[in-house]
């Protein structure tokens, strides 16, 4: 049988009608969130570098957003409120519709250890991409958390008077400088292992595209 | 297309990433993208050319003005920003400023004055003697500078509210407006200007002002960033016109309140 053949197949078309994998809200929100998070993290960037938390590293100017510190804040306090309120959309879509709880729970710990092993030997199943491996659902918790902990550091630094309490929370202002800076390196880590996943396997590229495996909408 | 701007003459670019708010940008420049990496992603994932100059530096610069009145709905005037003990306070603490310590200002204290202007009753220019004989508060706040740092300073001098009153400012007027011995400037709005923590400050510590710090007199806003606390003030008008200021004018926000 050939490959052409093979795509005419029964079981290619009933791919094609199985239910979408990503509904048109998911994929809308994902990708307003990925602009917003490139234009955070690149403003981020350049105003970390004018009063750097660490000796050792301060990011390279050709990566950061914003020319300079002024800039960059025009940029950060511009892109906050996509980020925001796209946020609270996807958020409260995802615990209205039920998603968060489908996709996401329950998480046990003995799984993420399985599905751990598995995956470094590249012997996890990515058949049905519906469907979270343990790994993925920690990390996509685990991402959600640190957008929710990167918001609220960032509104504690913003506003440690007006919103003191908030700050606070954080251990006062200075921690919470840090608490925003290890939010913002949780998430650039959990981005290069989303991305260099979502290239090795491109069918869920697509899917967060088209919203179906196979890329037909 | 995207415009790459070179660096102006004599700037060091890595000077400038060392230490963005003390270099002076040419008003010219572009205050956002730069950077092969940023503009290609930028332009790949928008599909669109918001990378391009003046627009999106207008665009950002309508947002700046939106968040300034955010800031001053979520500004309120009974919310104290947090005091400190005596042992919390940043020793020694850092002076700042676009230009170096030995370049500060050095004002004769004997013949400064301080200029009243605009929506005042009494306009007569008030001496250091006289400000000193006025009653005296005391805080200890945080400064926090817009680059990020913040360090623990102690302050005494007039109740800038009462300081109004007593002059017989308008206070329906929308801004109070500063002038430095050095240039500097900045307006703010009046509800700040009238918090129960702003501060016509004239000592640091229990002691005269400091060159460092502003003498004769810098305008302490605990409920402001840092480059909105203006030193060695020479002169201050009531006003209802937005007469901007040094950083405001270079592209920092506005109301840069905390």
């Amino acid at each position: 049988m050939t490959i052409e053949a093979a795509s005419h197949s029964p079981i290619a078309r009933e791919t094609a009608s199985e239910p979408l994998i990503h509904p048109l809200w998911v994929r809308v929100t994902h990708w307003i969130n990925a602009l917003a998070m490139f234009m955070m993290i690149g403003s981020g960037w350049q105003i970390y570098d004018a009063s750097p938390l660490f000796r050792f590293l301060h990011f390279p100017k050709q990566i950061a957003l914003g020319d300079w510190l002024a800039g960059a804040l025009l940029w950060h306090f511009a892109a906050m409120w996509l980020l925001v309120i796209n946020g609270i959309i996807y958020v409260a879509l995802g615990i209205l519709t039920g998603r968060f709880r489908r996709k996401l729970l329950p998480i046990r710990l003995r799984d993420v250890a399985s599905d751990f092993v598995a995956a470094l030997r590249g012997r996890l199943a990515h058949d049905d991409l519906a469907v979270y491996n343990a790994v993925q659902k920690l990390l996509y918790l685990g991402v959600l958390l640190a957008g929710v902990l990167i918001v609220f550091s960032g509104v504690s630094i913003w506003k440690p008077v007006q919103f003191k309490w908030l700050t606070a929370v954080f251990g006062g202002y200075d921690r919470a400088r840090y608490v925003h800076f290890f939010a913002m390196a949780s998430i650039v880590a959990f981005l290069t292992i989303h991305v260099t996943l979502a290239l090795i396997v491109p069918k869920s590229l697509r899917a967060m595209i088209f919203g179906r495996a196979d890329g037909e909408r | 297309m995207p415009r790459y701007r070179k660096n102006p003459p004599g700037v060091d670019p890595k000077l400038l990433i060392k230490d963005a708010a003390k270099l002076l940008p040419a008003p010219s420049r572009r205050l956002f993208l730069r950077g092969a990496l940023s503009l290609g992603a930028l332009s790949m994932l928008t599909g669109c050319d918001i990378v391009d100059g003046q627009t999106s530096e207008n665009a950002l610069r309508v947002i700046s003005r939106f968040n300034d009145r955010v800031q001053a709905l979520l500004f309120s005037e009974t919310t104290l920003a947090p005091e400190y003990p005596e042992s919390a306070i940043t020793r020694p603490f850092p002076f700042n400023a676009y230009y170096n310590e030995d370049e500060a200002p050095d004002i004769d204290g004997d013949t400064w004055q301080l200029e009243i202007g605009g929506l005042v009753d009494n306009k007569k220019p008030w001496t250091l003697p006289e400000l000193n004989a006025l009653p005296e508060v005391s805080q200890i706040t945080r400064h926090v500078c817009v680059e990020g740092w913040s360090a623990i300073g102690s302050w005494q001098g007039v109740k800038l509210s009462d300081f109004l009153k007593m002059i017989g400012a308008d206070t329906r007027a929308k801004y109070v407006w500063f002038q430095c011995a050095e240039g500097y400037s900045n307006t703010i709005d009046m509800p700040t200007a009238l918090h129960p923590q702003t501060q016509l400050t004239l000592k640091f510590d229990h002691k005269t002002l400091p060159t460092a710090y502003g003498f004769p007199v810098k305008i302490r806003i605990p409920t402001k960033l840092g480059f909105k606390n203006p030193k060695y003030v020479t002169a201050m008008w009531v006003q209802n016109n937005d007469a901007g200021g040094y950083w405001e004018d270079r592209g920092y926000n506005w109301f840069s309140g905390q």
